[in-house]
């Protein structure tokens, strides 16, 4: 009698669900309140599960699954936590591959579930198979396929554990119809270890005493940071380790923001257009640090001749990252959270007066031949420039800004102004137009109480124009700086300098912007004028709701400074 | 990774030796992953020369064997870019002084050939190679040996016509490796940071 009411006691206890429903647990068990996605036959089942768990997780419908996987990487980025985005087989899969692509040479933390055919019906060419698995391998951190509803809960736990811990970067999980229509007892526990896995390698301290020497006999150290610091939440110990030992540093484009941009020891953007100093400079220092960056060849530009001068230090969580692009004289492996914490008690403190001076006195250099033409010229057509120097005024380095890929996306790194981290959101790696509308939507839905602004070219609007249907729909709040100079223009920009100025196929003949954003039930204005331009920037950040701010700009203009591929950093042009 | 009691050095930066280079990748029993390694050569276009795969001596831990003719830097490169896999246990590189391997060929002839021609016989006396099926229509021979030795016998046959030819990827055995066992161990400890 005792053991029947225990028995009866254990059968209540467990719950036998399908595979999709437990697709739906998992996420909730993960913490998961926000999904992007785009429905079709091989995920329906997920999706009528999602039905019956809508206060829990939110499902956001994209109008492609392109917008749904750049919104992921834009929520993960502006919040710090994964990214998740749901696809059906075939084409729906196939439409995430250029986000999980970025994602994967950006480090972002992104869990992609998508549907697949029945597992009777693998590789026999059925409707809507394609090989997602196969297609996305070179391109995720790890991926797998799961054909028993029984495997979910593992597949998922391995998916967060992997895509957040380490160098963190894009998973794939790949369910058959049948595993989610198949059903089980589910329990779920989250996943703490993989062994083939180290997330982090384990610091060593004498690695880290050789660092310390270098760096306390350094006359020149230059600091070049990149997202790292983001991606590793160390942007306190970095600031008091550079503060400590008196560092000049320099950042990635995926480091923007880490480092307020107005701190002392800022001395700003590395690479192909970043500024004077730390590219030339970079060339001079004794000591270089690099701290979570990856020597990208648009921040080094030709290797044979970076920082030959130099010792170099690289503080990185990723072994394969140690001297793939540039020979190190000492590696700290490990998150650089920890190892910069432990560095601090080992620096001895110092200032570097005149070799930051040095840094300064060709920063006025850039400003007189560069900077205050772009950002504050007198007459002419508006630039680029002085529209972010008035979208600075307006957020006080506050908001976040999303970026497209182009010449507005080199004026926005170079000139928008950040007091906090997380606020620059941009396709560093990959360069994929197209990011910034769906990113910005994901970024804002990431962080509601921060203004999101969409700072985009007229050729990258259009590569993903259609989620202005997104916004419409959730009515989320994102500000659209169109920068219209009626071309693609980076590509002009280089026609312009290295082909003659034939301007082939890179001149746009658009929509009116005005009348798509009255369709879509957005606020929008169009200016020309320089008179008009503050307060139009101003109206938008006001604007409760989204709006478009289509600003016509020089339609060609060129991004200065610049090194031309296959020269020295230190080659950088200033016209 | 390269172990530190190995007899290569890293070399300064810009200096290239260019060699034949073994690669073993150590890793867990999963669908794809033999394309998830064979990507990290396809990225960088290098052509791979030889390959096996089987279980090893620790059960669910499969080996590949993978043979390729590039400069140390670059072998360095590929090797920590598939231990970054995650389901890759551990990548290690050799060069062929640190290493004892096999490959083993295979070769059909016509019986009438062995009956017949004493000379073939002795081709294959003296390369100390196995008759492994004697049939009517055909004989199929055996040696195992390093690629020069199973290629000097195939070039000695070949004017008497071979019928078929095969030759197995390098399976190679690392003289100073620790034990995978040990390895697996210390990876059980490093795996729990995070
Ligand atoms: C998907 C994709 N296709 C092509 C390119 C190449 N590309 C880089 S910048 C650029 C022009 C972008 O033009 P626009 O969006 O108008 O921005 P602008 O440079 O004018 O600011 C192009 C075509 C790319 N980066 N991404």
């Amino acid at each position: 009698m005792e053991l029947t009411k225990i028995q009866e006691f254990d059968l209540n206890r467990t719950t036998m669900v399908t595979g999709s429903e437990a697709v739906v647990k998992c996420l909730v068990e993960e913490g998961v309140d926000i999904i992007f996605g785009y429905p079709g036959g091989a995920i329906m089942p997920v999706y009528d599960a999602l039905y019956d768990y809508q206060n829990e997780v939110k499902h956001i419908l994209t109008r492609h699954e392109q917008g749904a996987i750049h919104a992921a990487q834009g929520y993960a980025r502006s919040s710090g936590r994964v990214g998740v985005c749901l696809a059906t087989s075939g084409p729906g899969a196939t439409n995430l591959i250029t986000g999980i692509a970025d994602a994967q040479i950006d480090s972002t933390p992104l869990v992609c579930i998508t549907g697949q055919v029945h597992s009777h019906l693998l590789g026999t060419d059925a409707f809507q198979e394609t090989d997602v698995v196969g297609i996305s391998m070179p391109v995720t951190k790890w991926n797998c396929q799961v054909t028993k509803a029984e495997d979910i809960p593992a597949a998922i736990a391995k998916a967060f554990y992997v895509a957040q811990s380490g160098r963190p970067g894009p998973v794939l999980v790949d369910i058959t119809k049948d595993a989610q229509f198949g059903e089980f007892e589910f329990e779920y526990e989250k996943c703490q270890q993989v062994r083939s896995y180290v997330a982090k390698p384990i610091i060593n301290k004498d690695k880290l005493k050789e660092a310390a020497e270098l760096i306390n006999q350094a006359k020149k150290p230059l600091v070049v940071f990149g997202q790292g610091v983001i991606l590793a939440r160390a942007e306190e110990e970095f600031k008091t380790v550079i503060e400590k030992a008196g560092l000049p540093s320099a950042w990635t484009i995926m480091g923007s923001s880490a480092l307020p941009t107005n701190h002392d020891l800022n001395v700003g953007m590395l690479g192909m257009h970043g500024n004077y100093a730390p590219n030339v400079l970079t060339n001079q220092c004794d000591v270089l640090i690099a701290v979570g960056m990856r020597f990208d060849d648009r921040v080094t530009g030709n290797l044979e001749k970076y920082a030959k001068q130099a010792k170099v230090v690289h503080f990185e969580i990723d072994p394969a990252e140690i001297d793939k692009n540039v020979n190190t004289d000492v590696a700290v492996l490990g998150d650089c959270k920890e190892s910069l914490s432990l560095l601090l008690p080992l620096l001895k403190e110092n200032n570097h007066a005149n070799w930051l001076n040095e840094f300064y006195r060709l920063r006025d250099v850039e400003l007189s031949k560069v900077i205050n033409a772009e950002t504050n010229p007198k007459s002419g057509e508006l630039t680029m420039g002085e529209v972010m120097r008035r979208v600075n005024t307006h957020t006080e380095g506050k908001a976040i800004v999303v970026t497209d890929v182009g010449q507005h996306q080199m004026i926005a790194c170079r000139y928008a102004e950040f007091q906090q981290s997380k606020s620059m959101i941009t396709s560093g790696g990959l360069g994929t137009m197209g990011f910034c509308l769906p990113a910005a939507i994901g970024a804002k839905m990431g962080m509601p109480k921060k203004q999101v602004i969409a700072v985009v070219g007229d050729g990258g609007f259009q590569m993903t124009i259609q989620e202005l249907g997104t916004i419409f729909q959730t009515k989320v709040e994102v500000k659209i700086l169109l920068l219209n100079n009626q071309f693609l223009g980076m590509v002009r920009q280089w026609q312009d300098l290295f082909f003659d100025k034939r301007y082939s196929a890179t001149e746009m003949v658009n929509p009116d912007f005005q009348t798509i954003a009255k369709g879509y039930g957005i606020a929008s204005k169009q200016i020309k004028e320089r008179e008009l331009l503050n307060d139009a920037i101003k109206e938008m950040i006001e604007h409760k709701g989204s709006y478009l701010l289509e600003v016509m700009v020089g339609k060609e203009n060129n991004v200065f400074p610049m090194v031309p591929t296959g020269c020295s950093v230190s080659d950088i042009r200033l016209e | 990774m390269k172990e530190n009691n190995s007899s290569v050095k890293s070399l300064p930066f810009g200096e290239v030796r260019r060699g034949q280079y073994t690669i073993s990748v150590f890793t867990e029993d999963q669908i794809g992953l033999l394309n998830r390694v064979s990507i990290i050569f396809t990225r960088r276009h290098i052509n791979i020369e030889s390959i096996a795969a089987s279980e090893s001596e620790v059960k669910g831990i499969h080996r590949y064997t993978i043979v390729i003719s590039e400069d140390e830097e670059l072998v360095k490169k590929v090797v920590k870019q598939l231990e970054k896999q995650v389901d890759v246990v551990g990548a290690f590189y050799h060069t062929n002084d640190e290493l004892v391997f096999q490959e083993i060929a295979l070769y059909k002839l016509p019986s009438t050939l062995i009956v017949s021609d004493g000379a073939v016989e002795r081709i294959i006396r003296s390369h100390n190679a196995r008759i492994l099926a004697f049939e009517k229509e055909f004989t199929i021979i055996e040696k195992t040996g390093h690629k020069e030795e199973t290629q000097l016998l195939f070039d000695e046959l070949n004017p008497y016509g071979i019928l078929e030819f095969v030759r197995s990827g390098r399976v190679a055995i690392t003289k100073p490796m620790k034990q995978l066992k040990e390895y697996l161990k210390e990876l059980e400890i490093a795996s729990l940071n995070n």
